[in-house]
């Protein structure tokens, strides 16, 4: 029988890094994804699984005890929420250096600054540009639906140890909070120490005598050397851009007009799509579900097809600069988008849609 | 005439009252000649090979000098970003409960820019050893001002002497980690004479035995020389610092078990 169950956002996503065989948690609370914390506390995970859950001092230190685990081979994970998310940039930086694999979350809050506790996507930028200092990329993966905060523990685990890169879950307070039924996978067993190293040869397990020392650093003094290592890390950047950008298509196939989304916001334009449909206007959804890699191609190809595009974020405009080198000017791009924790209502980003393509227009266009 | 060796005859088995332990690798040291690092280094890894740990060690090298301890460790190491090598041991070594972990950080990264991940890596009690290297200066980046730096001591960034006043004072953070319920040994040595070395090489033996022992945190201070960012010969700057950090940083055991 399959196990079902209501749940938040935040649960799901605790619920799924256990099943999916994490060994480590790390973080320290803030609104709006404490509940991450708080869930894997209480399902006494060391017993359940052999997980190790430990409240850290700061941000900064979750992200370096993730980095200790990971170097040593080990499935571990952070969470946090905007302001923390920053505190971690160092680690997520040195972690891109030395290629180590994990699982992190944001449940974007808005900004910049203490800013609000409501949701918010004004961290993409951060996000999908880099964050830290230096010439690094992160699988970003934008759930829609507390089913997808589910799924993408286990997958995102997966896409780190593929590709030895971070993966970060870029949520939103309202896909954390909200409630919906979720469909629960059966429970993966956590690696032995034995598997690890044999699976994962390059981690710190200890010298033995069959094999050199394993160093995990970022630094080479060498440009020559440091400059290869860049190199190699964008030939990593670029094989994943080939093969494994995710995206929705909704209603797509006769559209003449295009919402871009990802997370809360496509759930907003998946109403808006209905609702326009209903007005006698064809429009469709193309729901990013990697931010990068980002869906370039598809958006290219659509944009021969569809007469104008929409941008729909909860920030000032970021995503719609990626939308924008995809159509390369082939189509108009326009953004809308509402700030400080505001979430737009369905018939709101219809309207906006209406004004820019679809009316004589009635008042300057939205643009960042 | 009597036959006068050669070095290829006295360089025999029988002949070999020490050498250097196989857990340092061939690679020169980058240190300063007279630096007390190398020392250090010797005498880690000595007692890990004493100790038959290789296998089971897992070291976090800091930001500082001690940067590249990894090239000279013939053991598996991760680099710390500067002052986390607390929060990256603490991350190993809850995953790996029977290992041995340490972290090897010099005084600006342990006492100014990781103070936090020190404080309370001390205080959750990781079973962790922290070598803690005090030369009272930033050696790595030139000899600026360290957290540790003495009132008055000239340095790039006091040029004309730490004044205690809006410098603030030297930070005795190894009398402060004692005060936290979760260290269970903590010592300070120095590393400059022989007599020296061997109670350093003793503290550094219960440090390690103590985590063995799962008793918590063992933090083992090594008061030391910075000869190049104090402006010094090395034995300038090892009687430099008889005459003026062992007073303020004195030597010996700070809290030891019950
Ligand atoms: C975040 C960050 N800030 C500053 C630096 C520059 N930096 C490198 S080493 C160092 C000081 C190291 O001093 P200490 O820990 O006392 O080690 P020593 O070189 O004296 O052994 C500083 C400030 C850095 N690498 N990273
Ligand atoms: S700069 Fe100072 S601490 Fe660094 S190697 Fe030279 S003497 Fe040693
Ligand atoms: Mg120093």
């Amino acid at each position: 029988m399959k196990d079902i169950r209501l749940m938040k956002g935040n649960e799901a996503i605790a619920e799924g890094v256990i099943r999916a065989g994490c060994d480590g948690y790390f973080g320290y609370p803030i609104t709006p994804q404490s509940e991450v914390l708080e869930y894997l506390m209480a399902n006494k995970t060391k017993e359940r699984t052999g997980m190790i859950v430990l409240q850290a001092e700061s941000e900064i230190a979750s992200i370096h005890m993730v980095y200790g685990g990971a170097g040593a081979g080990k499935r571990v994970m952070t969470s946090s929420s905007s302001p923390g998310i920053s505190l971690m940039q160092e680690g997520i930086s040195f972690m891109a250096g030395t290629e180590l694999p994990c699982l992190l979350l944001n449940v974007v809050r808005g900004g910049p600054g203490l800013g609000t506790i409501q949701p918010s996507q004004s961290d993409y930028f951060q996000t999908v540009k880099g964050g830290g200092h230096g010439d690094y990329k992160l699988i970003v993966l934008a759930p829609a639906s507390v089913q997808e905060m589910y799924d993408f523990a286990k997958l995102g685990f997966d896409l780190a140890f593929k590709h030895r890169i971070q993966v970060m879950v870029l949520s939103d307070g309202a896909i954390g909070q909200m409630m919906e039924k979720v469909e629960l996978d059966e429970q993966i067993p956590r690696l032995t120490d034995a598997e690890i190293k044999v699976k994962f040869p390059w981690a710190t397990t200890g010298k033995t005598p069959d094999r050199e020392r394993n160093i995990i650093t970022s630094l080479d003094l060498n440009p020559v050397k440091q400059e290869i290592i860049n190199i190699n890390l964008q030939k990593k950047f670029k094989h994943i851009q080939e093969t494994e950008v995710r995206f929705e298509r909704i209603m797509c196939d006769d559209a003449e007009y295009l919402f871009v989304a990802y997370g809360s916001s496509a759930r907003i334009c998946q109403k808006a799509v209905l609702l326009g449909r209903e007005r006698g206007i064809k429009v469709g959804l193309l729901r990013p579900i990697t931010l990068f890699p980002f869906p370039t191609v598809e958006l290219a190809k659509l944009a021969k097809q569809v007469k104008g595009m929409l941008s729909v974020e909860m920030s000032a405009g970021q995503m719609v600069e990626d939308v924008r080198l995809s159509v390369n000017g082939a189509v108009p791009v326009e953004h809308y988008g509402r700030l400080g924790g505001i979430m737009p209502a369905p018939d709101e980003v219809l309207n906006v849609l209406e004004e820019n393509f679809i009316k004589e227009k009635k008042y300057e266009p939205h643009t960042n | 005439m009597s036959h006068i060796p050669t070095k290829d005859e006295v360089c025999q088995p029988e002949n070999m009252v020490y050498s250097r332990t196989c857990l340092l690798t061939d690679n020169a040291l980058s240190y300063c000649p007279g630096c007390g690092h190398g020392t250090a280094h010797r005498l880690i890894m000595e007692v890990i090979e004493e100790m038959n740990l290789q296998a089971d060690t897992i070291g976090v090298a800091p930001v500082g000098c001690s940067v590249l301890a990894y090239d000279f460790m013939n053991i598996d190491m991760q680099q710390a970003a500067h002052g986390r090598a607390p929060a990256v041991a603490t991350g190993i070594k809850r995953l790996y409960p029977d290992k041995f972990v340490f972290t090897y950080q010099g005084d600006g990264d342990l006492a100014a820019i990781g103070t936090g991940e020190t404080i309370h890596v001390c205080n959750r009690g990781e079973n962790i050893t922290v070598f803690f290297v005090n030369n009272g200066i930033y050696g790595m980046t030139g000899g600026q001002m360290a957290p540790t730096t003495l009132p008055g001591m000239k340095t790039a960034t006091s040029p004309f002497g730490r004044d205690t006043e809006t410098m603030g004072h030297p930070l005795k953070i190894t009398e402060l980690v004692a005060q936290l319920p979760g260290t269970y040994f903590v010592s300070r040595q120095a590393v400059h004479t022989p007599a020296h070395v061997r109670k350093a090489k003793k503290a550094i033996e219960k440090a390690i035995q103590y985590q063995k022992l799962n008793k918590g945190l063992s933090f083992v201070e090594i008061v030391s020389n910075c000869n190049s960012g104090w402006k010094m010969t090395p034995l300038e700057s090892n009687k430099w610092m008889e005459e003026n950090m062992f007073p303020y940083y004195p030597l010996g055991d700070i809290k030891v078990p019950k």
